[in-house]
């Protein structure tokens, strides 16, 4: 039945191919190529917003008391004043930062991005299961932005109550002086739960109903499980956002009190449903850069994935465990302290799965002929990051550790560590790698691997003395640390953080620069530059409307290298039929 | 540049503390196998023109040693962790005859209730004082925790003690000073404009200087 609906779909697709205008072919494209591309710059654009929060918060917390910065009329003076940060801007930087980073950088670049682009293509198939939907999915993103942006020109600024939106200093627009901001990143965040729903629908189903013949479930690439499971963890989490959101809409505007206890109602709820939503989307976050890590360490090592089965066992048990542990954000919080018991076994455990996959990842690289290109040095680079955002997080799993360290430097060190040194650079690695399907084109080697050490080494300079900072005890979201007699003697470290933080942003730049270079510059990549066995590379790079002439038939699992059997080439692609290429394989 | 937890002056702090470099040194060693194992891999099996990678798809034996070892040693630490979380936390833990002090967090003040000389909160001879937390050494201490607006968060980093005050909620929060010094409250929780100053003193007194202070505090406010 699968094949069915496949080739019907694609029967359709072809068809159009001929009538299409630019407007129906670029921007109002239902093609999964074009909306990937779309969500692509789109990202990009927003990371870009992101960091340059960043750089301000970074220039308040190294110099509170310095003013001198040039930002002359960009915003209003009840923001920024005579070169000086103000308090409502420095939270509303804080919490936009974090916001946008998550929201509307990360998350859709990780799943708007690459779920598009790689599941019709790595499943063999023509397009996504509902192509229309899948365009509503961009485009709900695109008011998302704009009221995004906007809310910072609006009275009062934009929304100053930390990304996790606190309730009831979030919901009262008397105690932080913002209130339209606020109201327009909550509405953002509905529009982007609509976009993250509709996707995930359309993930789901298309993953369940359209893979090629002899795509079975254990010869799906680990990218497409990982996305897979991704979906099904935002179609499960998003909802509750979005309805939590409307809620706190609800008790800012037009005076309910969901989260309010004068009139009744409970703040600890609002964390409840935050973090009901917010723990599963923490692995929403992790999980399609796992999966892209492994499969670029796979191609780079020229082995197949040590143990695949491990490795979607672990995908599932995060998954899984990643609903039952949101509790452990609400140590501090005045929640029973009981509760926080169960949380914190919760909690350990699920660093068994995360030591799994760290283990295999390296048993990938054993006995490889690693080829040490940009993609893969990020690859690694995850791995290696990615394993100090996971032992970090032993420490505050152990709540008589997490009473010192909660809403300190240390959890900033901490979700740096995972959100950046792991998803961000699976997501540099993601890009270097699939970059020549998508344009046709390689992204240029020496750029990239500049850009790699730049990033690599400014990150820990960044991020690694932020441990230090939480252990002496800077608390979060200060807006000037210089008061507290505890922390005396950490300027110099901040400052430190702060100029490697602007080093980070400018290496940004060269990797914006070598992306639009290479679209042009780029050396051809033809159809399979990395000779990786995967279904994207046996057609022409970049794709045509519609992926495929044929709808290919897939023989194997998806990481066939060095295979002892294949003479003359070290990879075997999934369409390719052992006992075809080399009489020998025949016989496994 | 002085990367360190600051001094422990509480009876508590000396077991998290513990359980800190207990965790430091566990994740150090898991830190360094992982590292140095990726970069040893880097380096020896960096790629060579014409070798060819060995080929396998994994062992189970492997996967069961790196799947239990690690379950293991997190399955300990769990129950020690759940164990000292208990002992701190617990309601049943909770000192039975301890010097109550009412702490109220506003928007960017703490508002501290002191029991007076009967020791007992709720009595006429009750007084507040504003940004300024005195209490004996050596004695058990709880103080009942409230919000009046936002939520705030109570941290004096020195007696590794931590609590969000709750609009709403009264939490309850003890802990014993092993030593007279000066600290400071300071706010963990974004709480607003001024949560960067929502600080107060603390002063940690012998047993007599503190009913001094209390005296002295409670003719003041008499007058």
């Amino acid at each position: 039945m699968a094949t069915i609906v496949a080739e019907a779909t694609g029967q359709a697709i072809l068809h159009e191919e001929h009538e299409q205008s630019f407007l129906r072919k670029y921007i109002f494209s239902t093609d999964h190529k074009v909306i990937a591309i779309q969500f692509l710059i789109y990202t990009l654009f927003f990371l870009m917003i992101g960091g340059l929060l960043a750089m301000l918060m970074r220039y308040q917390i190294a110099w509170p008391a310095r003013g001198e910065l040039p930002l002359g009329g960009i915003f209003p003076e009840t923001m920024v004043a005579s070169g000086y940060i103000l308090p409502e801007f420095y939270n509303a930087l804080v919490t936009m930062h974090g916001s946008v980073m998550v929201f509307l950088a990360i998350m859709p670049m990780l799943v708007g991005v690459w779920a598009n682009y790689l599941i019709p293509l790595q499943l063999g198939t023509h397009d996504m299961a509902f192509p229309r939907l899948n365009m509503l999915s961009f485009w709900a993103m695109v008011p998302a932005g704009i009221l995004t942006l906007a809310s910072f020109f609006v009275l009062g600024g934009a929304a100053g109550a930390g990304w996790t939106l606190y309730a009831p200093l979030s919901a009262r627009p008397d105690l932080t002086g913002v209130g339209l901001g606020q109201v327009l990143w909550l509405v953002a965040l509905v529009f982007i739960g609509l976009s993250s729903i509709l996707g995930s629908v359309n993930y789901i189903t298309t993953t369940i109903n359209m893979r090629a013949p002899g795509m079975t479930w254990m010869r799906m690439p680990l990218t497409i499980w990982s996305l897979f499971i991704t979906a099904i963890l935002a179609l499960l989490a998003m909802p509750v956002l979005s309805a939590a959101g409307i809620m706190l809409i609800f008790d800012q505007t037009i005076g309910t009190s969901f989260f309010l206890p004068e009139g009744g109602g409970q703040p600890l709820l609002w964390q409840h449903l935050f973090w009901f939503f917010g723990h599963p989307e923490v692995y929403i976050l992790i999980l399609p850069a796992m999966g892209f890590t492994s499969e670029i360490l796979s191609v780079g090592s020229r082995k197949p994935v040590f143990g695949y089965t491990a490795m979607v066992l672990a995908l599932v048990s995060i998954a899984f465990l990643g609903f039952i542990v949101w509790g452990h954000h609400m140590f501090q919080s005045g929640m029973n302290p009981t509760l926080g018991l169960a949380f914190t076994v919760s909690t350990l455990f699920i660093a068994v799965p995360s030591a799994i996959k760290t283990f295999n990842w390296m048993g990938t690289m054993w006995r490889g002929n690693l080829q040490l290109h940009s993609a893969m040095l990020f690859a690694i680079g995850f791995v290696a990051m990615f394993a100090i955002g996971g032992l970090s997080g032993v420490f505050m799993a152990s709540t008589p550790v997490d009473i010192y360290i909660h809403d300190t430097y240390f959890i900033v060190a901490h979700i740096h560590y995972v959100l950046f040194g792991g998803s961000l650079f699976a997501l540099f690695g993601a890009i270097y790698f699939w970059y020549p399907k998508m344009f046709g084109r390689l992204m240029n080697e020496t750029m990239g691997k500049i850009h790699f050490w730049l990033t690599f080494i400014l990150f820990n300079v960044v991020f690694f003395p932020m441990h230090g900072v939480g252990m002496v005890g800077m608390m979060r979201r200060i807006y000037d640390s210089t008061g507290y007699a505890h922390l005396q003697g950490i300027e110099d470290t901040n400052a430190l953080i702060t100029w490697a933080a602007f080093g980070l942003f400018a290496s940004g730049f060269l990797f914006a620069f070598n992306f639009f270079w290479s679209l042009k510059k780029g050396k051809k990549a033809g159809a399979n530059p990395w000779n990786a066995t995967t279904l994207e590379w046996q057609t022409p790079s970049p794709p045509k409307h519609g992926n495929w002439e044929e709808i290919p038939v897939v023989y194997h699992g998806p990481h066939e290298y060095s295979h002892p059997d294949v003479e003359d080439k070290d990879w075997l692609a999934q369409n390719e039929r052992p006992d075809v290429v080399s009489p020998a394989a025949g016989s496994h | 540049m002085d990367w360190a937890l600051p001094p422990n002056y509480s009876t508590f702090g000396v077991v998290i503390d513990q359980l800190f470099w207990i965790i430091l040194v566990i994740t150090g060693i898991a830190f360094l196998l992982v590292e140095g194992g990726i970069l040893w891999f880097c380096i020896k099996y960096r790629g060579r023109e014409g070798a060819r990678a060995h080929y396998t798809h994994g062992s189970n034996k492997v996967e069961i040693i790196w799947t239990v070892i690690p379950a293991i040693i997190i399955a300990i630490l769990g129950v020690y962790s759940a164990a000292v979380w208990q002992d701190i936390k617990g309601a049943s833990n909770r000192p039975a005859d301890a010097l109550e002090f009412l702490v109220v967090g506003k928007q960017f003040e703490w508002n501290i209730t002191y029991p007076g000389m009967d020791r007992t909160l709720g009595t006429g001879d009750d007084f507040t004082v504003l940004n300024q937390f005195h209490f004996p050494v050596n004695e058990d201490i709880t103080i009942l925790l409230e919000s009046e607006d936002v939520i705030h968060s109570f941290f004096i980093p020195e007696l590794r003690v931590k609590q969000d005050a709750v609009p709403g909620m009264t939490i309850p929060v003890w802990f014993d000073a092993t030593q007279t010094g000066n600290f400071e409250i300071a706010c963990a929780e974004l709480c607003g404009l001024g949560h960067y100053y929502m600080m107060a003193s603390v002063t940690v007194h012998s047993a007599a200087d503190f009913d001094a202070w209390q005296a002295s505090r409670a003719t003041a406010t008499a007058q």
